[in-house]
């Protein structure tokens, strides 16, 4: 069109980007907590580390002015916040739960506090990959400007499938989850293989973390992450504790996060909260339709609190 | 999550409560040492609303015999009596300024019922006689500002539409809106503003995607009514927008699509208040203005500007510099539905109270309130 705007094409192209561009905190969180969850272990500080991840992340990216040594930086700081998870969870009869929440509390208090002189200064960003070059609408290129972090997390997600089924780590892992006693009986350590587990899966919120505060929305503020870390760890539940779900799953809410701007650009109005609320009923209603009374869920892991 | 709060008011003070609390509470009003209380929703280091706030507290500490005493990211609900009956009690302050608009109604009029000897000041909210003597409230009419934001993004526009940002459709958001929108028309007579709600003051990514959606709409100027603007004026900056700002200057975030923006002037507006009640004088209970009484204020303009633009900009602002003012909203004004909101032949100056009720969305404005 002449005006160059591309009319109600806004609706579907807005859901496909912000597929791509909201999904990635989604994705790193939720693949990062389905190793945790698989070797016994609920991490709900998740959310903590998420916004821990994107503070230290923008301060290491402003400070030493490489995107990238944010990046690092963040997953450290979120394998650190794991392993502080992991070893009060080692301590005789401390609820994983419990202690998750006190986690998630301290995480976005700390980064807060530290953050304080953050939230002024421009920080570099991390570069994009631009596959829209094929293209010369501008949103469609637009939509198509890519970050690496996102095609790590969809390339991780088959990884991690593969290597849960087929890899020696990935079935101590699962051993774990599924009977300690199992585990202790091969002669392995269930608190080492938890505190690894817990410790990997904080480094990847760190960086899912550091996707918010250095692509997008691409600024550190103390409202970055509305809750975004929590929704992701019910994602795993929501994705059966499959790597593969929890990649269509932190699409599907990075694809209803968009919904609700982009219908109101074209003009559909009315309702606009309920748009917002897209991913949340979502959420409700897959767990509705799912659930039942009768048995567990399907792929829980049998050593997990919720489950036992 | 504040573990600040509760450290700093209830461990450290805690002890000294007891015997203060009772004394602090009929301390005579504006003694030499004024404790001046300030109260912010989020962060005072949003580059937003709540800085702009903290700027002008931050004015009134330079000043000597006061001390301010500060309190963020206090929720709209009980938790802000809390605040105020801590800030008098233990801190001994006695002029307080709640600054979000849900503070007022309950709960600032429950306190100020409570200490009757003591001043209240809110930001945003509708004083009106059935409420206390010693409540008042003051806002500063940023429309003025917004009109002149949408003047200029009314002439820098290529495509003839601008965007707007918008956190929750209530008449201080609408009223920006439909400045904004009633500016860009006065520029452009065929602009239209297109308007995304993401229904709460600071949703970071729900921001960036509106600003995105708005983009890919074909608006090439935006602006915004959220509490931290940073995430709109950069992400509309990467895609090669400009802005308009508001709240505070973020040129620096973004000096070459940054055209011009609504500023508070709250480093003018509170000493001048306390220069008021150090002089005896008594606060209106409901305090207004806009540009010429100083209370808003217009970033300078940025370089993608124009002549024309900058010179229409100028006339409108010295029109309402004048004596007699300007009226954004005249007569026989039109909403978006086809309705007609104010009747031929009345216009409705800046300080009429039926504007602080708007609940429409003006002709040439996409979007919808509900």
């Amino acid at each position: 069109m002449a005006d160059g705007s591309i009319g109600l094409w806004t609706v579907p192209l807005a859901v496909f980007g912000g597929a791509i561009r909201v999904s990635t905190p989604f994705l790193f969180v939720s693949l990062g907590e389905c190793i945790t969850e698989r070797s016994g272990r609920i991490n709900l500080g998740l959310e903590g580390t998420l916004v821990m991840g994107a503070m230290s992340a923008y301060g290491i990216s402003y400070l030493s002015g490489s995107p990238w040594l944010g990046v690092l930086a963040a997953g450290i700081t979120g394998a650190l916040l794991g392993a502080l998870h992991a070893g009060i969870c080692s301590l005789p009869r401390v609820n994983d739960v419990a202690v998750g929440i006190a986690l998630m509390l301290f995480g976005t208090g700390l980064a807060f506090y530290l953050g304080k002189p953050l939230i002024e200064p421009t920080a570099p960003r991390l570069p994009a990959i631009d596959f829209g070059w094929w293209s010369d609408i501008p949103q469609v290129r637009a939509a198509l400007r890519v970050n690496v972090l996102f095609l790590i997390g969809v390339a991780l997600a088959p990884i991690l499938y593969w290597a849960f089924r087929t890899t020696r780590w990935g079935l101590l892992i699962r051993t774990a989850g599924e009977s300690s006693d199992a585990a202790r009986a091969m002669g392995h350590s269930v608190l080492l293989i938890r505190l690894r587990a817990t410790m990997v899966g904080g480094f990847l919120a760190g960086i899912g973390g550091s996707f918010l505060s250095l692509f997008y929305p691409g600024s550190w503020n103390e409202g970055l992450s509305s809750g975004q870390g929590i929704t992701a760890v019910a994602l795993v539940i929501f994705a059966r504790w499959d790597p593969l779900l929890c990649l269509w799953a932190s699409l599907a809410f990075g694809g209803a996060a968009a919904l609700g701007p982009a219908l109101q650009s074209v003009g559909v109005t009315s309702g606009y909260h309920l748009f917002n609320a897209a991913p949340y009923i979502l959420t409700l209603a897959i767990m509705i339709i799912t659930c039942s009374p009768k048995r567990t869920l399907t792929g829980a892991p049998a050593e997990l609190s919720i489950t036992r | 999550m504040d573990f600040g709060r509760i450290s700093r008011r209830h461990l450290l003070q805690g002890g000294a409560a007891l015997t203060l609390g009772a004394a602090a509470g009929v301390r005579p009003a504006f003694a030499a040492d004024t404790t001046i209380g300030f109260i912010y929703v989020g962060s005072r280091d949003d580059y937003g609303y709540n800085q702009a706030h903290a700027q002008g507290a931050a004015a009134l500490k330079k000043i000597p015999g006061l001390k301010v005493v500060e309190e963020e990211k206090v929720p709209e609900t009980d938790a802000v009596e809390k605040t105020i009956e801590s800030m008098i009690n233990l801190d001994g302050a006695s002029l307080l300024f709640p600054t979000s608009f849900g503070y007022y109604n309950p709960h600032m009029i429950k306190m100020a019922n409570k200490f009757p000897k003591l001043r209240f000041e809110h930001c945003g909210g509708l004083w009106s006689d059935k409420d206390p003597k010693n409540a008042g409230s003051y806002f500063g009419y940023i429309d003025e500002a917004q009109y002149i934001s949408g003047i200029v993004a009314g002439y820098t526009s290529k495509s003839g539409k601008v965007g707007f940002v918008a956190a929750k459709p209530i008449p201080q958001v609408l009223r920006n809106i439909n400045a904004f929108a009633l500016g860009a028309k006065l520029a452009n007579p065929k602009a239209t503003t297109q308007v995304i709600f993401t229904g709460d003051w600071s949703m970071p990514v729900k921001e960036a995607e509106a600003t995105n959606s708005l983009i890919d709409q074909g608006v090439d100027v935006l602006t915004c009514h959220v509490d931290g603007p940073k995430t709109m004026v950069e992400n509309a900056a990467r895609r090669g927008a400009f802005v308009c700002g508001y709240h505070v200057n973020q040129s620096p975030l973004a000096p070459k699509a940054y055209l011009t923006g609504a500023e508070w002037n709250w480093e003018a507006l509170y000493p001048k208040f306390v220069k008021m009640i150090a002089a005896g004088e008594s606060i209106p209970n409901f305090y207004r203005g806009g540009l010429k009484e100083e209370i808003v204020k217009t970033s300078p303009y940025g370089e993608a500007v124009s002549a024309e633009a900058r010179k229409h900009a100028d006339d409108i602002k010295a029109k309402f510099l004048s004596a007699e003012g300007y009226a954004i909203f005249k007569g026989g004004l039109v909403d978006n539905k086809g309705k007609t909101v104010i009747p031929a032949g009345t216009d409705r100056g800046q300080k009429d109270p039926e504007l602080e009720k708007m609940d429409y969305l003006v002709e040439g404005v996409i979007g919808a309130t509900s």
